[in-house]
C-alpha cells in the first residue's frame, strides 16, 4: 500500500502526459459522431435563423397586383425595429410579460413543488395515491389544461361560482395574468415537487437522526439540513423551469387568446409575425428570445448555482472517494 | 375545438419561426412565379380543405371517381381552425409542393393567395356567374380576375325568441335597432343582445356588420379604408352603448359562436346574432326547441348589412392536372352538387336558385331569410395582408367595447392603421 502511493503520483502524471494527445484524439473521434448531430440540429438553425434575420419578405405589391418576390438584406434593421420601430411598444409588452410570468411562476411552482415533495416524502398510509394525484396536473398536456382552465374561468365557469363574484377572466387586464398564473403553477409545481422529491430520497436518514439528538427543531432541520441538501436538485428544476416559462406559449394562447396585450408573450409575437409571413422579423425577435433565455440561463448558473455541473462531477469523484474513507486517509497520512 | 389546433400551432410557432424561416431564405429569391398558365394536363388530383364534418364531401368525391376513373381525387383534410388551414396552404404555397390541387379557400384568403401568385386564375367565361349569388362572387375576385369559384356561404342572421315577443305582444322581429331596444323594454329578466364579441375573427365580421349595417363600410370600393365616417361611428357607438346600457349582457365580451350559443340555449338571451349552424343545433336544445325563429339583421334604419363568410375552391399555382382540377370545381359547383351537400350537410349553397325551391324551403325553413341577408350581406375587407388588416380591427374595436378608448380615439387609430396595411 505505501509504495504504491508514494510512487503513483508521479507514475500518474508520466501516463497523463503521454496520454494527452492519444486519448485526446480518440476523444474527438469518439464524440465527432455527437458534434456532428449537434451542428446539424442545433447549430445549423440557429445560424440560418440568425441569417434569415437580417433580410426581409416583399411586402409591396407590383401594377398588376401582384406582390414582389424574393428577399431584401436589410443589415440589423429588424432588430432596430423590434426595440425602437412602431411596434416597440409591443415587443416591451411581452417582455414584461414574459419576465412577469417567469419570476411569479417560478418562484410560485419553486415554494409549492418543495412543500408538495415534503408531503410525497413523508411515510403515511395512502402515500401511493396522494402522490399519483399531486403528479396528474404534470401528466396532461398543456394545450388540454389550458382548455380546461378556459373553461374554469369562463363567465359562467367554476372560478366565478367560488369567489362568487363575477370577474371576466379571458378579458383584458391584471386578471388575465393572475389565471394564466394560476393555471401554470397548478400544471407545473408537481414537476418541481417531483424532482425535490428525488432529491430528498437520497439524503441519508442518519443526518436528520443526527440533527435531532443535537436538539435541532423541525423548522431549523428543513432549514439547515433538508434544503442546503437538496439544493442541487432544486436548483437544475428551478432553472428548467425558468427556460420553459421564458418561451410560454401555449398555456395564454388557448386559455386568454392571441393578440391580448395583457399575456402575450415573445413566443406568441414571433409566431404572429412568421403567420403574416414576415419571416425575418419574426426569425429577429426568436434570436432576441434565444439570446435572452441564454443569457438568463447564464447569470442563473453563475450567480445562484455556482456551476451546477460542476458540483455534480464533483459529487460524482466525492462520493467513491468517502466510500473508502479509511484506506484513503492512512495513505496520505504515509505519503505526508 | 378552434383552440385544439391552437396547440399545434404552438408547438409549430418556435420551429416555424427558425426552420421556416430557413426554408424559405434560400428558395425564394428566384422570381419567374406563373402569372395565368393555361389549365392542362389530366390524372388524378387532391382537395384540400378542413376537416369534412359531415362526411359529405367525401361522399361527392366518391361519386365524382367512379365517374373518371383515370382523373380520381383524394380528400386531404386540414386542421379544423381556419388560421392553421390557412396556415397549411400557405407552407405548401412556400415549398412549391404538388401536394394540394384544389385549395378549398377562406374568402378572406382569395386575396393574399391570389396576390402572392399561389392560386391560378380560373377562366370566367366557363363559369355561369350570373347563376351565383353576387356577394359570393364577388369574394372569389381579386382586380377584376376569379381566383375562386364560389362553393359555400355563409352570413349573420338575427335569432330571436319568438316565445317571448309574443308573450310581450310583439307581432314582427325588430328591423332596426331602436326597435330591438323597444322590443327589450318590455321583455324583463331575459339578456337582450349579443354577438361574438370576444378578441378574434368573430369581432372583425360583427363589426363590419355594425358600420355596413349604419350605412357605412370599413374598406370602400377602391380599396381604402373608410372607417373615419359618421356612419362607421354610429355602427361602432351602437355596440359601445349595447355594452354600457346593459342591452348587450358584460360577458358577452368573452364570447366566440360557441359560447353565444350556450347562452341563447340556456335562455339568457331574446336576440342573437349568429350563423346559420346554429339552426339545426338549437332545434335540438330542450330550452328553446321550437321557441326561436331567425331574421336578417337589423340596422340602423332599416335592414343590416350581414358580414359574408364561406368557401370558394380555387387552384394550386404548382399543381399537376390542373384541367381535371378545373372540372371538378364545375362539377362541386353544379346545382346537383350543391342541392345534395345542402341536404346532406346544411352548408349554405352559392347559388341563387337553390334557396327558392321548395323542397328545400321545407327541410330548412329559414332558406328565404337567408338569402334575403345574404342578397345584402357585404364581404369583409378584401386585402392582400388580410391578417394584419383583421388583427388592427380587432385592436381597436376590442378597445373601444372595453372602454380603454373612446368610439371616436378608435376608428382615427384604426384609419390610420389601416391606411398602409391596404395600399394595393
Amino acid at each position: 500500500m505505501t509504495t504504491t502511493t508514494t510512487a503513483g503520483p508521479a507514475a500518474a502524471r508520466r501516463r497523463r502526459r503521454g496520454d494527452v494527445q492519444g486519448s485526446g484524439r480518440l476523444a474527438a473521434t469518439l464524440l465527432s459522431p455527437t458534434f456532428i448531430v449537434l451542428a446539424l440540429v442545433v447549430g445549423y438553425p440557429v445560424i440560418a435563423a440568425f441569417r434569415e434575420s437580417l433580410y426581409q419578405r416583399g411586402q409591396g405589391l407590383d401594377a398588376q397586383g401582384f406582390v414582389v418576390q424574393g428577399d431584401k438584406f436589410v443589415g440589423l434593421r429588424n432588430y432596430t425595429d423590434i426595440f425602437t420601430g412602431p411596434n416597440s411598444g409591443a415587443f416591451w409588452n411581452a417582455f414584461w410579460n414574459t419576465t412577469f410570468f417567469t419570476v411569479v411562476t417560478v418562484a410560485l411552482e419553486t415554494v409549492l413543488g418543495v412543500a408538495m415533495a415534503l408531503v410525497m416524502h413523508r411515510a403515511f398510509r395512502g402515500r401511493g395515491f396522494v402522490r399519483a394525484s399531486i403528479l396528474v396536473p404534470w401528466a396532461i398536456p398543456t394545450v388540454v389544461s389550458a382548455l380546461l382552465w378556459r373553461w374554469v374561468f369562463q363567465a359562467d365557469g367554476v372560478a366565478n361560482a367560488v369567489i362568487g363574484k363575477q370577474v371576466l377572466w379571458t378579458t383584458e387586464g391584471f386578471h388575465a395574468k393572475i389565471a394564466v398564473i394560476i393555471a401554470d403553477t397548478w400544471k407545473t409545481a408537481p414537476f418541481v415537487g417531483l424532482l425535490v422529491l428525488a432529491g430528498l430520497q437520497v439524503i441519508p436518514r442518519e443526518v436528520h437522526e443526527a440533527a435531532r439528538v443535537d436538539g435541532a427543531g423541525a423548522w431549523a432541520g428543513f432549514w439547515r439540513i433538508t434544503l442546503p441538501m437538496v439544493k442541487p436538485v432544486l436548483l437544475v428544476a428551478v432553472l428548467f423551469r425558468l427556460l420553459d416559462v421564458l418561451r410560454m406559449f401555449d398555456l395564454p394562447a388557448v386559455l386568454i387568446g392571441l393578440h391580448k396585450d395583457s399575456v402575450e408573450t415573445l413566443t406568441m409575437i414571433a409566431y404572429d409575425e412568421a403567420t403574416n409571413l414576415r419571416y425575418g422579423p419574426a426569425a429577429a425577435y426568436a434570436t432576441v428570445l434565444f439570446v435572452y433565455v441564454a443569457v438568463v440561463a447564464y447569470a442563473f448558473v453563475k450567480l445562484l448555482g455556482a456551476d451546477i455541473i460542476g458540483d455534480m462531477r464533483q459529487a460524482r469523484t466525492a462520493r467513491p472517494a468517502s466510500a473508502k474513507k479509511k484506506p484513503l486517509t492512512s495513505a496520505r497520512k504515509v505519503t505526508t | 375545438m378552434a383552440s385544439i389546433s391552437t396547440i399545434a400551432r404552438g408547438v409549430v410557432a418556435v420551429v416555424a419561426t427558425v426552420t421556416l424561416a430557413a426554408a424559405c431564405g434560400s428558395g425564394s429569391k428566384t422570381k419567374s412565379a406563373p402569372t395565368s398558365q393555361a389549365l392542362t394536363g389530366r390524372g388524378p388530383i387532391t382537395l384540400a380543405q378542413g376537416k369534412d364534418t359531415s362526411g359529405n364531401v367525401q361522399h361527392l368525391i366518391d361519386v365524382w371517381n367512379k365517374a373518371h376513373p383515370q382523373e380520381t381525387v383524394r380528400l386531404i383534410e386540414l386542421p379544423e381552425s381556419a388560421d392553421q388551414q390557412r396556415q397549411q396552404m400557405v407552407q405548401n404555397a412556400q415549398t412549391k409542393s404538388d401536394a394540394y390541387t384544389v385549395l378549398n379557400l377562406d374568402v378572406v384568403n382569395t386575396a393574399e393567395f391570389a396576390a402572392n401568385r399561389w392560386v391560378t386564375a380560373l377562366p370566367k367565361d366557363q363559369f355561369d356567374l350570373s347563376k351565383f349569388l353576387p356577394a359570393a362572387v364577388r369574394t372569389g375576385e381579386y382586380r377584376g380576375a376569379l381566383y375562386a369559384a364560389p362553393w359555400k356561404t355563409d352570413a349573420g342572421l338575427l335569432y330571436y325568441r319568438k316565445d317571448l315577443l309574443q308573450k310581450a305582444g310583439i307581432s314582427a322581429p325588430p328591423k332596426t335597432w331602436a326597435e330591438m331596444q323597444t322590443d327589450c323594454g318590455k321583455i324583463k329578466g331575459v339578456g337582450c343582445y349579443s354577438g361574438q364579441f370576444d378578441k378574434y375573427e368573430g369581432l372583425t365580421c360583427n363589426f363590419s356588420e355594425a358600420v355596413d349595417s349604419a350605412g357605412g363600410e370599413v374598406v370602400d370600393d377602391s380599396g381604402k379604408p373608410n372607417v373615419n365616417t359618421p356612419q362607421a361611428k354610429q355602427g361602432l357607438d351602437f355596440l359601445v352603448q349595447g355594452f354600457k346600457s346593459g342591452m348587450i349582457p358584460k360577458e358577452a365580451i368573452t364570447y366566440e359562436e360557441e359560447d353565444a350559443r350556450r347562452a341563447f340555449e340556456a335562455g339568457k338571451l331574446v336576440f342573437l346574432r349568429q350563423w346559420p349552424y346554429q339552426w339545426a343545433l338549437s332545434n335540438k336544445a330542450a330550452k328553446v326547441k321550437g321557441k326561436f325563429d331567425v331574421a336578417p339583421l337589423p340596422g340602423l334604419n332599416g335592414p343590416g348589412s350581414p358580414t359574408l363568410g364561406g368557401h370558394n375552391l380555387a387552384i394550386s399555382s404548382f399543381a399537376k392536372n390542373k384541367a381535371t382540377a378545373l372540372d371538378f370545381i364545375k362539377y362541386l359547383t353544379s346545382p346537383d352538387t350543391e342541392r345534395a351537400n345542402l341536404l346532406a350537410s346544411s352548408e349554405a349553397p352559392t347559388l341563387a336558385a337553390l334557396y327558392d325551391e321548395p323542397t328545400l324551403q321545407k327541410k330548412f325553413p329559414y332558406l328565404p331569410t337567408l338569402k334575403a341577408s345574404l342578397l345584402n350581406a357585404k364581404p369583409r375587407p378584401q386585402a392582400v395582408r388580410y391578417n394584419d388588416v383583421t388583427t388592427a380591427i380587432q385592436e381597436s374595436v376590442y378597445a373601444a367595447l372595453t372602454g380603454k378608448s373612446t368610439t371616436d380615439q378608435a376608428l382615427a387609430e384604426l384609419q390610420s392603421k389601416l391606411g398602409p396595411l391596404t395600399q394595393q
